[in-house]
């Protein structure tokens, strides 16, 4: 099916791609081999350290040449990364739940250092209860620290936004760290066909990283990460911004040269849109969510229902300008948001109230009605799919513009009196 | 006057239960005075660390609105008395934000009294106090500076006659009356009342005129905009044998370890210990001691294996930073000379300096 617009193959030949079928932490792997990647720090946790066991048979293969360091937990993991970093080596890191959150530290200053280091989160449940499945919770924990954010959705996707993902971080105008994230094993342990390029493409489309005088190297005397106060630290911040706001621009040209290179690539570097073009309402998630997504909108669209699907791709920086122009004519929009945000707005999830707020300045605002769906690697169904459409119709045929979020497969009553304290609460949602 | 602030400037950790009930016990007095007030407490690396400057302030207002804009400031607006409980710090303060050594009367108001707890006479103060561009008042309160620890209070009524003599020293910002009626609700409150009294009446204030005192070489830190700083948090490294500039550790000290080169077995051990790297190599073996540097934690005197080799003598002898090895290497005698002296002069090296 179309999506907004599809970019013609290029004259010239197509660089040489081979074709297999692999798992998107083995394509993930497969990126930080054609990338000739310098350090690998893991530190073992499901269901992200299947990169970590692609990337040991590659190099015991002798098929990639890299410092491979098992650290003795994520917070060491995460700064050595960090380290490898500073005097130059392009250098991976990767975690999942807790294990992400036990080094979270360690990923702040990373940050806060303009550390290009790019990270694989295998998204997954936080503990308690110990669940593998996914949630996008603990990627999302780092959102406002000066991570970019980005949520793949098949292996293609995620072998190619390993390469994306260097390529912008180590851009002299970013220098911000990445994280990749990849649903928990409808994306981490599931085979795709997947098309590999040669090296040689890679190796024009991100060049060899550069530090410059940030290099941390015996001739290059400086100091890093010095304890400062209160007449500094807003400057500091203030660069990270400038940072953050300056990685649209590298991202949007990126993506271009990408196409240029290898003679595909996405359409949009921000958001996918699905069968957009004359939707009277949208469904938006991030992830695998994707997949299910799109099958629910041909199904519908063959019911004869304006349904588009948006994927939200980057969420670091947030494509707040991609969403208003693609959310500027609809009636209704329902937003499956895979994590939670207890006692937020709506008592809804992160990606709503993202989206609520960037909505907010425009002058026709669409009914929102949020959901929570698919926790803890709960599956999300396209009939769920499907269900929220539903919902997302009623509740804009009301007019609600305050719908209170809904719980999608969960056991039980929407809303019960003896659980639910605040009936004001739950009113506005109740169908 | 409506708002008014009291600096203390203690010895962090030695003094921080000192400068605590002062500044409390002055806010607590002031209420009988029908006034309002809190105290800020600036640390600087926290727990303040042993000797490190620190200073904890009581702003004292007329009303709330007074109060509450000087409650959210680093650095109040209306300084009336900088209280300077150890007399060394009189040489300049490094401390909470690595601006390079402060005068200790920077912030200062015109007209405002820097309280010191000295023996020395003014004069013999104002060979380390930069001069100002105004007036000001130099009150010296008889005493030695008194320490304790962090879990210990140092009942020695220092406390007491600082707030006395703050009384004295304000004209009354609170009233000394309020500060004896405060204390009487305590225990112990006709000696706390006996206190209050004798630093009423024993402080001394010299007036010092604008440009009396020590040459002022203090130069304000520069303060890059965000797009002039370096990015990713980098700064110049501090050159090889080289020191920072901005970074003098010296006024943490309250004593300073003096070598007797004679005795030296040049065994390395001080150069190796030192935390902050100050023991410098001379052809001959020795270590040489870059004093601006030193924090006078006292390791390298601990850790010498020579009786009496490297020992810690009080700040209070010594008026510059200046290394002395080439002095010993020019004229032994005289280096020697200038080693008795300074013991001398302090009463001997502190036994045990720096073992808890």
């Amino acid at each position: 099916m179309t999506t907004t617009e599809q970019t013609p193959a290029p004259a010239s030949a197509t660089p040489a791609e081979r074709e297999e079928i692999m798992t998107g932490c083995d394509a993930v792997a497969q990126a930080l081999q054609l990338l000739d990647v310098d350090v690998l720090a893991g530190y073992p946790i499901r269901p992200y350290d299947s990169v970590m066991t692609a990337v040991s048979k590659m190099i015991a293969n002798g098929q990639m040449d890299a410092e491979f360091i098992v650290a003795e937990s994520e917070h060491s993991q995460f700064e050595i990364g960090k380290h490898a970093s500073l005097v130059g080596a392009r250098s991976f890191i990767g975690s999942a739940g807790v294990g992400w959150m036990y080094g979270m530290e360690a990923l702040v200053v990373t940050a806060s250092l303009r550390l290009p280091v790019v990270a694989l989160v295998g998204n997954r449940a936080l503990d308690d209860p110990g669940a593998f499945g996914v949630e996008h919770n603990d990627a999302l924990m780092v959102r406002d620290t000066g991570w970019l954010l980005y949520w793949t959705e098949t292996a293609q996707e995620a072998l190619d936004m390993t390469l994306m993902a260097y390529r912008v971080a180590e851009d002299k105008r970013v220098m911000l760290p990445c994280a990749l994230s990849m649903d928990g094993a409808f994306l981490t342990h599931s085979q795709h066909i997947v098309r590999v390029p040669d090296a040689e493409p890679v190796g024009r489309f991100v060049p060899p990283y550069e530090l410059g005088d940030r290099q941390f190297h015996p001739d290059n005397p400086i100091s890093i990460a010095p304890q400062f106060n209160e007449d500094w630290v807003m400057e500091a911040r203030r660069q990270s911004d400038a940072a953050m706001r300056r990685a649209r621009d590298v991202i949007a040209e990126a993506t271009a040269d990408f196409h240029r290179v290898f003679g595909r690539g996405p359409d949009d570097p921000f958001v996918e849109s699905y069968r957009m073009e004359d939707a009277e309402y949208a469904l938006i998630g991030m992830g695998t969510v994707g997949m299910v997504g799109k099958v629910a909108v041909d199904r519908m669209r063959e019911q004869g229902k304006k349904v588009g699907f948006i994927r939200v791709k980057w969420f670091r920086p947030f494509p707040r300008p991609e969403l208003r122009a693609l959310l500027r004519n609809v009636k209704g929009v329902g937003i499956v948001d895979r994590d939670y945000s207890f006692g937020s707005n709506s008592q809804a999830g992160v990606m709503y109230t993202e989206i609520a707020a960037a909505l907010y300045p425009e002058p026709r605002r669409p009914v929102i009605v949020p959901f929570i769906a698919g926790l803890g690697g709960r599956e999300v169904s396209a009939e769920n799919m499907a269900e929220m459409q539903e919902i997302t119709e009623e509740v804009t045929a009301r007019g609600e513009q305050d719908a209170s979020c809904q719980w999608i497969g969960v056991r039980g009553p929407d809303t019960d009196p003896r659980y639910d304290a605040n009936p004001q609460i739950t009113e506005g949602g109740a169908r | 006057m409506s708002v008014g602030a009291v600096d203390i400037t203690y010895r962090g950790i030695f003094q921080k239960n000192l400068a605590g009930v002062i500044t409390k016990e002055l806010v607590k007095a002031s209420r009988r005075d029908e006034k309002v007030g809190g105290t800020v407490q600036r640390y600087g690396d926290s727990p303040e660390r042993n000797g490190i400057p620190a200073k904890q302030f009581s702003v004292i207002a007329d009303d709330m609105d007074e109060l509450r804009v000087e409650m959210t400031k680093y650095e109040p607006e209306n300084v009336v008395v900088v209280c300077v409980m150890d007399d060394t710090m009189c040489k300049g303060i490094e401390s909470w934000a690595w601006y390079g050594v402060r005068p200790i009367n920077l912030n200062l108001a015109p007209g405002g009294t820097l309280l010191v707890i000295s023996r020395q006479s003014p004069d013999e103060l104002l060979r380390w106090i930069p001069r100002r561009d105004h007036d000001w008042n130099l009150a010296i309160l008889p005493g030695e500076p008194s320490f304790g620890g962090l879990w210990v209070y140092n009942d020695d009524g220092t406390d007491y006659r600082t707030m006395g003599a703050v009384s004295r020293v304000t004209g009354g910002l609170v009233a000394l009356e309020s500060l004896i009626a405060q204390a009487a609700g305590g225990a112990d409150g006709e000696l706390r009342a006996s206190q209050l009294r004798d630093g009423y009446d024993s402080v001394t204030v010299h007036p010092v005129a604008a440009g009396v005192g020590a040459e002022d070489t203090y130069v304000p830190v520069e303060m890059p905009d965000w797009t002039q700083m370096r990015e990713g948090l980098v700064i110049p490294a501090v050159e090889r044998g080289k020191t920072n500039k901005l970074f003098m550790k010296y006024p943490t000290r309250t004593a300073r370890p003096l070598v007797n080169f004679d005795t030296c077995v040049k065994c390395q051990i001080c150069y190796t210990v030192c935390p902050d790297e100050c023991f410098i190599p001379t052809p001959e073996g020795h270590y040489d001691i870059a004093y601006q540097s030193c924090c006078g934690c006292g390791i390298c005197a601990q850790s010498c294996p020579v009786g009496g080799c490297i020992e810690m003598v009080s700040e209070s002898v010594f008026d510059d930073n200046n290394q002395l090895y080439s002095l010993y290497e020019s004229d032994k005698t005289a280096y020697e000379e200038l080693r008795e002296e300074k013991l001398e002069k302090a009463g001997g090296p502190i036994p045990h300096y720096g073992i808890y």
